[in-house]
């Protein structure tokens, strides 16, 4: 039957929830826009201007690169220092998060033991990853260390809900034929649900390592964890020298791109398995 | 007077496949026409180039006397909506409800500031209604698309066409994704349409027995060719033969005795 | 015979991935210098120190409300950079996806300046614009607009796609125009995927607005820089206990919205 409204017309969009609830996000986040530009801590910043210079400084970085403070050779090294803090903090990340996600699970562990490490694991990723490599700073020192052990606490946190999900998708049926076959814990965890969650977890540990790559080149640039970061803030706070940032713009965009072309050839490879 | 003219329509895609070649053939008003052959013979190629959602390579098409194939911008857009068309998968926009994706079936007729805004006159609300409820789905108005069973989206679909008043549909496999009862509903539907409102029908149709039951007339592709125009009771077992080739099978052994049991 | 050699197999490839991982690890602690003994024992320690001096107390405590009004500052930043730079991301993104563009030849370089601007991390982003903006609120504001703009068009590039060719057709077929087509069908369809990326995005940046906020000396990130570089370790420790309540709240309340919106 046609709803018509008060007036007599013939309503077209019918108010359900989701309908009202798009509405009102959408109306909502408009709003907290339109506040948030009245209360900008805009510094006697003149915007016209600034975006003019920003331009011109889009120029100087992407079209007239050139490398002064750092050299060919290093440049080389603190990418590669970058690549390298993203890739252990991963690893380290994965191999925690591997066991902890099991216990996790909540169709392999206890429903109190997974919830307890669900919690857990959202405080710990509801910490920027800068504050816990700051934190570790104070007993570790700035450097590789305390940016290991916070970028590592962070990864881990974000793979254990992965993990944790993924595990949560596998076929109850292929544990239950298991379990009926008397196999042990264990048993059942290497025969079955790491063959059948494999892609997932491999696909989910790549997507971390990009993020690690990103966080990396920030822990360098704030938390003084070396690599390019580190040379970016000098170029851009001391040196002074669009140019030279404009050359190790390229650096981490070439190597940020072969990543995200890979994960897309994966997930492709993924889902022509499926 | 022939309301459809298609004059040595050619399609081909790049250089080197052929998906329609030289196709010929005249419509008119109030025919019920049943398009048969294999999958991949052009059927839908072929429909889709009488509404120029694809563009024709050479050859000509009239419809209700105006040259489609040279058609473009606003004229093209007014000609699309004298042509109401129905697809294998329904092709709804599955979050809206039923009178919404019904509606877009108005879209052609506005301007861009009204088209963009979805304004739609009370009169046109009206029609929709009726003619959602004519389809049978007079409960289901405000029931989001995804809610539907195949065969309810289906006549979401048909619902669509019908308030462009068309005067002619149409469908593409519009039962190729559907159970035997809801088929049956849907070509049931299509052939009241046809008698009682006068819409001339074109269907793609994978399925001899289906065509041989509705259509008034058989039109048979094979590999981008017309390889028969006529009666559906003129059609031999040896052409059907010829126009499915091998993949016929012991599926389309005995059409004609299918036919007599449905 | 051939079981044996796929399992042989299977083993000699599982082998070689992990080793070729432990060459790679390896080869990654020498070049970061990563002291593995030293990492170790400062797990400890820093776990005995927090224990100690890592604990808000009341002179902390009075430090709420400045606390609290720079973690407002943060939030309405991460909120109101994702939300206009996915409007102009959908924008954007209708260029580049198959089903809307315009003309082919647009679609590459949408794709390509969204891909730049997603793959220049946002701390870069931050450092590049210190140059325009100095240490104001902008700064952190197009880092993340920059980031959140090229992430929002990669993603409803494949929403679009995914979710509207069809119904495209369909409205095509009507003979409803171009800006109709995205308002009435596309826009609906795809708009519960974009709230939903929308508050992934704002979670990120929020996070990522404390990080940018140490360079750029505003907000909540600044607030922790400053107590924590004076050694006031337990106002800095507050500041974390508020991002984590606050991080924990927004993520609670976004996901309740892709309940009901979804």
């Amino acid at each position: 039957m046609a709803v018509t409204t008060h007036s007599g017309r013939i309503r077209v969009r019918p108010l359900t929830k989701a309908n009202l609830s798009i509405q009102v996000t959408l109306i909502g986040l408009t709003l907290l826009t339109i506040y948030s530009f009245t209360t900008f801590d805009a510094r006697n910043i003149n915007l016209v201007e600034a975006l003019g210079e920003m331009l011109n400084s889009f120029r100087l970085l992407f079209f007239e690169p050139h490398l002064k403070n750092t050299g060919w050779v290093e440049l080389w090294h603190v990418l590669l220092v970058t690549i390298g803090l993203g890739f252990l903090t991963t690893i380290f990340g994965a191999i925690i998060a591997f066991f902890l996600a099991l216990l996790a699970a909540q169709n392999l562990a206890p429903r109190w033991l997974a919830q307890v490490i669900r919690a857990g694991t959202a405080v710990v990723r509801a910490v920027p990853t800068v504050l816990w490599v700051l934190f570790f700073a104070v007993s570790a020192g700035l450097g590789s260390v305390a940016a290991v052990l916070g970028m590592t606490f962070h990864s881990a946190g974000y793979l254990i809900k992965a993990y944790s999900e993924s595990f949560e998708e596998i076929e109850p049926g292929v544990l239950e034929a298991l379990r009926a076959s008397g196999a042990s814990w264990w048993q059942t965890i290497f025969q079955a649900v790491l063959p059948a969650s494999a892609s997932a977890l491999l696909s989910w540990t790549f997507v971390r390592f990009e993020i690690n790559f990103s966080t990396a080149i920030a822990m360098g640039a704030t938390a003084g964890a070396g690599g390019i970061g580190y040379n970016m803030f000098m170029a851009s706070v001391y040196y002074l020298d669009l140019r030279e940032l404009g050359a190790l713009s390229y650096a981490i965009l070439l190597f940020a791109m072969l990543l995200e072309w890979l994960a897309t050839r994966m997930k492709a490879n993924l889902g022509a398995k499926s | 007077m022939h309301l459809l003219q298609v004059d040595s329509l050619t399609k081909r895609y790049g250089h080197e496949t052929l998906a329609l070649n030289e196709i010929s053939f005249d419509v008119r008003p109030g025919e019920f026409v049943a398009i048969i052959g294999p999958s991949g013979a052009g059927k839908s190629t072929l429909l889709r180039c009488l509404n120029r959602l694809i563009d024709i390579s050479s050859g000509q098409v009239h419809f209700d006397g105006v040259n489609v194939s040279s058609l473009r911008g606003a004229a093209l857009r007014r000609q699309r909506t004298q042509i109401g068309m129905i697809f294998q998968h329904y092709n709804l926009v599955n979050r809206l409800s039923v009178i919404e994706n019904v509606l877009h079936g108005r879209l052609g007729y506005k301007g861009t500031f009204a088209g963009i805004l979805g304004l739609y006159s009370e009169q046109e609300k009206q029609d929709a209604v009726r003619i959602i409820e004519s389809v049978g789905l007079g409960e289901q108005i405000y029931k989001r698309c995804d809610q539907l069973s195949g065969g309810q989206k289906q006549r979401v679909g048909i619902a669509r066409a019908l308030v462009q008043q068309p005067k002619m549909l149409l469908c593409d496999e519009p039962i190729a994704s559907l159970d035997p009862n809801s088929s049956k509903i849907i070509m049931d539907t299509l052939r009241e349409i046809n008698q009682n409102l006068g819409i001339t029908v074109l269907v793609n149709l994978h399925q001899v027995d289906v065509a041989l039951r509705y259509a008034d007339r058989l039109i048979g592709i094979k590999r981008g060719q017309l390889v028969f125009d006529g009666d559906p009771n003129l059609i031999t077992d040896h052409q059907i033969h010829q126009i499915y080739g091998s993949e016929s099978g012991d599926l389309m052994l005995n059409p004609r005795e299918r036919y007599a049991a449905a | 015979m051939q079981p044996l050699d796929i399992f042989q197999l299977r083993r000699r490839h599982a082998i070689f991935f992990f080793l070729v991982l432990v060459a790679l690890t390896y080869g990654a602690v020498l070049v970061t210098e990563y002291d593995t003994v030293r990492g170790l024992t400062a797990l400890p320690r820093a776990a005995t120190w927090a224990a100690s001096n890592f604990v808000p107390d009341a002179e902390a405590f009075r430090r709420l409300p400045r606390i609290l009004a720079k973690l407002l500052d943060t939030v309405l930043m991460a909120i109101s950079s994702a939300t206009v730079a996915s409007a102009c991301g959908l924008v954007v993104a209708l260029m580049g996806a198959t089903t809307t563009r315009l003309h082919p030849w647009l679609s590459l370089p949408a794709r390509g300046i969204a891909s730049v601007f997603r793959n220049i991390d946002v701390s870069a982003w931050a450092l590049i614009l210190l140059f325009s903006f100095g240490q104001s609120s902008y700064t952190g504001y197009f880092a993340l607009f920059f980031v959140t703009f090229g992430f929002i068009v990669r993603v409803m590039i494949e929403t679009i796609d995914e979710v509207s060719t069809d119904s495209v057709e369909a409205l095509r077929a009507t003979g409803a125009g171009y800006l109709a087509i995205i308002s009435q069908s596309i826009i609906p369809a795809c708009l519960p995927q974009l709230i939903s990326w929308v508050l992934f995005m704002i979670e990120t940046n929020i996070r990522s607005a404390t990080l940018v906020g140490i360079l750029t000396g505003t907000g909540i990130g600044f607030a922790f820089d400053l107590y924590f570089k004076s050694f006031n370790y337990s106002s800095a420790s507050l500041v974390v206990l508020v991002i984590v309540v606050a991080v924990l709240l927004i993520e609670s309340l976004s996901n309740a919205i892709r309940r009901a919106v979804l």
